[in-house]
């Protein structure tokens, strides 16, 4: 790798943007520095493995189209989107044509979408070259990306330990310089969390900011899909791109796309008030976590941000209400997983092939461990003599939890907590205790019960790993997050360094793939 | 702990039509105890006062013209079909044969 190449991948999506613009680099070198770099630390025993499949021809085909419409000028060039050229990954739960989805199941193994999810046609109408699909959970329900049907994904920060999830594919393509952006989806912290355990800004918009058609559903009233970027100023360009109303997705929201970028480049905390929720810290969470966050608390103070803190008591509920309704949504939304019209089919072994055995046979070799706990555990919470006990209550938990959200913001403007309770955890930790893995979310969930944004920003290092500190703010006030969010990023700027320039290297040459 | 038996749990994997084993139903068993003991608090939290919250943000049905738009062939629909034959889904017997 080339030191040009080492450089360029190490910009930020605004920069490069800027040079693309500038006639300074070619989206065709940009995009070749990005796949020369996946090239040579995503795979092999040690790599990331942050993609499950990676488009050459298409992204070089996307690059060199924006490149030649640079050259020629004129209107088109002029009408040309601010990130046009700035390639990017996808999170392999959002449907692309012309590539491979699997959703990280062996249930959608070589399944074609033929149509596009609504935020990758806008990737395209905007023209950022699609480097590939990222690795996550299977379905999107993890918290560390181990429950892949296709293998782990590494954290760039320490290759022992996981990069989050269940969107720790996105996450690490981005922490390892790999893409400079990502999308990502957010049903109960998959964005955020792998924000925090790999150093990199993750956003989840507000419920229904960004269309949700062509991603594929696990909780439908908590799903979203967000930006991943190593800036905020990255992310809320892309936050901007995808978002907008959109017809097909019947719980789109209407109204103005809010300015973020511009909000970001102008963030400051003078007069903020920010709340600290009383419930997100103590107790669970680590003394290195809990130091960079007060760290955070006393730069934003300082900063002229008045802190005050806020009592949330109904949040003590959310990780409960949270593991009713998703997977009783789940567990309805994945219905469609019966071998019929697309996907695997499975034969069952002797006796009759009739479609009650196939549905069976295909579902029981289609998906992991974890769908099936999470679809069985949806099943029992929706059952007839327990509704009431289980879903109801926690559907009543969820008005507490907003309520709670509602009092708090007349107190605050914003509130902070840590993204995670703890850093980056070793690979394999928690494999045999799904109720430890489902405590990671505890601090990212009430927003999906809420519908409300939120935005995990790097604060700094607990032992060499990633801190996260995680802005929420009310519903359709997204800005409000990036404000905060940003104005953090340049606090905690340390000569004006930016973050991720702590990153240990990644041995290239030892990962390098066979033949290569 | 939670009353959840490996019959309720084959019960369960029937409904959700996912084949299970013995094995595979006796440590579903164990786990759902655990995860349904630590999510129960839900129904100590709430009365009956409380209205129930199905979505995070009130919106009311949407409608649209009712016009025809983009529609796949029957050769992109069945591109990713596990089975086909003469342009439709080729499907395992509804019935069983007996």
């Amino acid at each position: 790798m080339t030191t040009h190449t080492h450089e360029l991948i190490r910009l930020t999506a605004a920069e490069m943007a800027a040079q693309l613009r500038a006639g300074e680099i070619t989206s065709v070198a940009l995009t070749q520095a990005h796949l020369d770099r996946i090239a040579a630390v995503d795979g092999g025993e040690r790599g990331i493995h942050a993609f499950l499949h990676v488009s050459a021809e298409e992204a070089l085909r996307t690059a060199a189209e924006v490149d030649a419409i640079r050259v020629a000028g004129g209107a088109e060039a002029e009408a040309l989107h601010p990130l046009a050229g700035v390639p990017i990954a996808v999170k392999d739960l959002i449907v692309t044509e012309g590539q491979p989805t699997t959703a990280g199941s062996k249930m959608l193994d070589g399944w074609m979408s033929p149509y596009d999810a609504t935020v990758v046609t806008k990737l395209r109408a905007a023209k950022l070259p699609i480097l590939g699909k990222t690795n996550l959970d299977e379905f999107a329900m993890g918290s560390s990306t181990e429950h892949s049907a296709y293998g782990v994904t590494r954290n760039p920060w320490d290759i022992t330990r996981i990069p989050g999830g269940s969107g720790g594919g996105s996450a690490a393509a981005v922490a390892a310089f790999e893409a400079p952006l990502a999308l990502g989806t957010d049903t109960g912290g998959s964005i955020r969390q792998p924000g925090a355990m790999t150093g990199t800004v993750g956003g989840k918009p507000t419920y229904g900011a960004v269309s949700r058609y062509g991603a594929i559903a696990m909780a439908s009233s908590l799903d979203q899909i967000g930006p991943v970027a190593r800036t905020t100023e990255d992310a809320a360009m892309l936050h901007e791109l995808i978002a907008g109303h959109d017809p097909k997705d019947s719980t789109s929201l209407t109204g103005e796309v809010p300015a973020l970028a511009e909000t970001v480049r102008g963030a400051d905390v003078k007069g903020l008030r920010i709340g600290v929720i009383k419930q997100l810290q103590g107790e669970g969470y680590q003394e290195g976590v809990l130091a960079r966050f007060h760290e955070a608390l006393d730069a934003l103070r300082a900063a002229g941000a008045e802190i005050v803190e806020v009592d949330c008591p109904s949040f003590e509920y959310a990780l409960g209400a949270y593991y009713l309704i998703m997977p009783s949504e789940a567990s309805s939304n994945l219905a469609k997983f019966d071998g019929v019209r697309y996907g695997t089919r499975v034969l069952p072994e002797g006796g009759p092939l009739t479609i009650e055995r196939v549905m069976g046979s295909t579902r029981a070799a289609g998906f992991g461990d974890e769908v099936k706990r999470r679809i069985i555990l949806g099943t029992y919470a929706l059952s007839a003599g327990y509704y009431d006990a289980y879903y109801g209550s926690a559907q009543k938990v969820r008005t507490l939890i907003q309520q709670d959200f509602d009092a708090a913001f007349t107190e605050a403007d914003v509130l902070i907590s840590p993204t995670s309770p703890t850093v980056a955890f070793p690979l394999g930790e928690k494999d045999d205790d799904p109720l430890a893995m489902y405590l990671n979310d505890v601090a990212t969930i009430p927003a999906n019960l809420a519908g409300i944004p939120g935005l995990s920003v790097p604060g700094g290092l607990s032992d060499g790993l990633p801190v996260g500190i995680q802005f929420l703010a009310p519903i359709r006030e997204d800005a409000r997050v990036y404000r905060a969010g940003a104005a953090l990023e340049k606090l905690l700027a340390q000569d004006a360094e930016p973050f991720w320039a702590q990153a240990p290297e990644l041995a290239e040459a030892a990962a390098h793939p066979a033949g290569k | 702990m939670s009353e959840i038996s490996r019959a309720d749990v084959e019960h369960l994997a029937r409904l959700a039509h996912i084949s299970m084993t013995e094995q595979e139903l006796e440590k579903m068993a164990q786990e759902l105890a655990v995860i349904v003991d630590s999510v129960a608090t839900v129904s100590e939290a709430v009365s009956g006062e409380v209205p129930a919250t199905s979505h995070p943000l009130p919106l009311t049905n949407v409608f649209r013209e009712d016009e025809v738009g983009h529609v796949f062939t029957a050769e992109q629909s069945l591109l990713n079909a596990p089975d086909a034959q003469a342009g439709r889904f080729k499907v395992p017997a509804i019935l069983d044969e007996e």
